[in-house]
């Protein structure tokens, strides 16, 4: 008899438990690629973009770090399940699991970052133009260089990165037609974002080479290329988020992408019922790319080095100067 | 003379910690224990350093936690495999797997930063020493370059390593406690017949093997870089494994396959993007898969049969 009630206790309980979760759960949903949300870079920047909606709303919102590959469709897949609306995914490597899911949840509406992901109805995708950022701190660490020569690491070979470098040599090359460019990659694939280790190894085999600044492309690898930079005393540059505090004087800039407002912005579109399954893309001109400017690497930028930097962003928002997009055409004029 | 210098000291600080490592596996092996937890060793010691130098400010004290750390993980590796006879393969794939989820999990519980540690600084960190007339000599032609470049300024834990290489060959082959060691793997009955114990004995080597891989994962959290990140050895505690047995379970050997492991490293950072003599500029994917096809052409032709101690892997039961 007891037995029976407690069972009875249970079942009510967990079928109560079942229900909360149901109400509770059209909170926007964000899901952080490799990396993890603490990576310092660009899922940091998803997950603050999420933090400062929270704050001025009082919505919540669920999130999760996948572990590895095979987690990507499930976890959206649970997300949508559970009538998280939207759900944002910051990284292009989010695309195939998109792809799979989305079509089954034609009501959940999803953001998918870095990538273009135009021929699904539910489907926001925001892309940066990350060559006009890159081709600002290109433009500074060619005017900070003292021994002429700047390094670029990605992650390993990929088109997304390698337009960041692209931008970056096109940038140096305006200032200091003379400059010379080191590009190393990390390693071979995703992991390679993780292997800050491998970070630190290729910046000082480019400090070797010559060179005193180093800009990574590579995420939770980069703070190993900062750190190297750091230990060398030369300068680093950061990536996706204001990375110059990691080393306050040794962080040159940092090439910002606005990933956190493009978070926040598919957050507030939904709940005000704005959202627009379209193609955004963010470059100077819509303040979502820059380099950062702060109280950690003032002392680094003279007066003329951001006169020319004001003077090269005018210039490109005008059009008078067009960073080509290596993702194009596979190739860099500089 | 420069470039080469460069790529020899990045090989020096890619191979310490696997050096350390190799060594570690070496005295389980020669015991009769196999040691697949290394890389869980590593981690969790690496882990354990920082943590405790980020909190206290020491690196010292960082260092004596990760090879605390690495006892605590090899006793539980004893534990299953020498008292209780389980399977060392199996206990050592746990603790590997205890060591990647432990850590970031309580990394993530105490610092808040997704598993990483807080970066350390200034007594907190290990720095490369500068070893005495390293700076007179600078600028003398090839010694200068080789001992001030290539021999000064690294972080203690990679000279312990390269002094670790002779000191074990001398304890393995010159010493009482080596024989043993060499015998309890080989055949353990022997040594129970003549009264010794072979537990106390895979024990001792256990120990020994905490110790070395203990100040490998110190050496990658607060001297090679300066906070902890999930999963950091990357994988060093198997190319540790594949070295020993490229090596045959020998000292100097191991030190060698080691620094092979460590240059191809060091050549494919240095190498990608650079106009080779006759051949031009070597695509950076023929660079990066230049380990890999080394590594089977060794095996495949010049390594010949690699014969393991022959009781390693087996627990050991007395007759009844």
């Amino acid at each position: 008899m007891k037995i029976k009630q407690t069972l009875k206790t249970l079942v009510g309980g967990l079928t109560v438990t079942a229900l909360m979760a149901g109400t509770a759960l059209a909170d926007p949903a964000l899901v952080y690629d490799g990396g993890g949300k603490f990576d310092g870079s660009f899922n940091e920047a998803a997950y603050t973009g999420a933090e400062r909606y929270k704050a001025d709303t009082g919505t919540n919102y669920q999130d999760l770090e996948i572990d590895g590959v095979a987690q990507r469709e499930q976890a959206i897949r649970q997300f949508a399940a559970r009538g998280n609306n939207p759900i944002v995914l910051p990284g292009f490597s989010w695309e195939e699991s998109l792809r799979a899911v989305a079509p089954d949840f034609p009501d959940t509406m999803f953001a998918i970052i870095d990538t273009v992901v135009d021929d699904l109805p539910n489907v926001r995708s925001v892309v940066f133009k990350e060559q006009e950022g890159s081709y600002l701190v290109g433009a500074l660490a060619a005017m900070a260089s003292e021994t002429g020569t700047i390094g670029f690491i990605p992650a390993f070979d990929f088109s997304l990165l390698l337009a960041f470098g692209c931008g970056y040599k096109q940038g140096a090359k305006y200032v200091n037609p003379d400059i010379e460019i080191i590009e190393t990659a990390i390693g071979t694939g995703f992991d390679a974002f993780n292997n800050p280790g491998g970070g630190t190894e290729v910046a000082r085999s480019q400090i070797d080479r010559g060179a005193d600044v180093i800009y990574h492309a590579a995420g939770g690898a980069g703070v190993g290329v900062l750190q190297a930079a750091a230990d060398a005393g030369i300068l680093g540059i950061g990536v996706d988020s204001n990375q110059n505090h990691l080393h306050p004087g040794q962080v040159l800039t940092s090439m910002i992408k606005r990933v956190d407002v493009a978070t926040y912005n598919a957050f507030a579109d939904y709940e005000n019922d704005e959202w627009t399954s379209d193609v955004i893309v963010l470059g100077l001109a819509e303040d979502g790319v820059g380099a950062a400017f702060d109280e950690n690497n003032a002392d680094l930028i003279t007066d003329e080095m951001r006169a020319t930097i004001e003077d090269i962003t005018a210039k490109i928002v005008s059009g008078e100067i067009v960073v080509h997009d290596s993702r194009t055409d596979n190739t860099c004029p500089a | 003379m420069e470039d080469i210098i460069s790529i020899l000291v990045t090989t020096v600080r890619v191979s310490t910690p696997l050096i350390l490592a190799c060594l570690a596996g070496l005295y389980s092996e020669r015991s009769g224990i196999v040691d697949i937890g290394l890389e869980g060793k590593l981690i969790a010691s690496a882990f354990g350093a920082a943590v405790v130098a980020a909190v206290t400010g020491s690196a010292w004290a960082g260092l004596l936690a990760g090879i605390g750390v690495s006892l605590v993980f090899s006793a539980v590796h004893g534990l299953a495999s020498i008292n209780f006879k389980g399977n060392q393969i199996i206990s050592g794939v746990a603790l590997n797997f205890l060591a990647a989820g432990l850590s970031t999990f309580l990394g993530a519980a105490w610092f808040g930063r997704g598993g990483n540690t807080p970066p350390v600084s200034g007594d907190a960190r290990f720095y490369g020493i500068q070893l005495p007339f390293a700076a007179e000599l600078r600028d003398v032609p090839i010694v200068g370059p080789i001992y001030s470049g290539l021999i000064s300024g690294h972080a203690i834990m990679t000279y312990i390593a390269f002094l670790a290489v002779p000191v074990t060959a001398w304890v393995l082959w010159r010493t009482r406690f080596g024989l043993r060691l060499r015998a309890v793997g080989e055949n353990p009955k022997a040594l129970d017949t003549a009264g010794m114990s072979v537990s106390w004995l895979r024990y001792k080597a256990l120990i020994i093997t905490s110790v070395l891989v203990g100040i490998g994962g110190a050496y990658l959290s607060i001297a090679q870089a300066a906070s902890f990140t999930p999963n950091m050895a990357a994988g060093r505690g198997y190319i540790a494994l594949a070295a020993l047995i490229f090596a045959k379970w020998k000292p100097v050997p191991a030190m060698f396959a080691c620094l092979l492991f460590g240059f191809l490293e060091a050549m494919q950072y240095r190498l990608q993007g650079v106009d080779l003599p006759v051949i031009g500029p070597v695509p950076t994917q023929a660079m990066q898969a230049l380990p890999y096809i080394l590594t089977i052409l060794l095996l495949a032709g010049f390594v010949g049969r690699a014969i393991p101690p022959k009781a390693s892997g087996l627990p050991y039961v007395k007759e009844r």
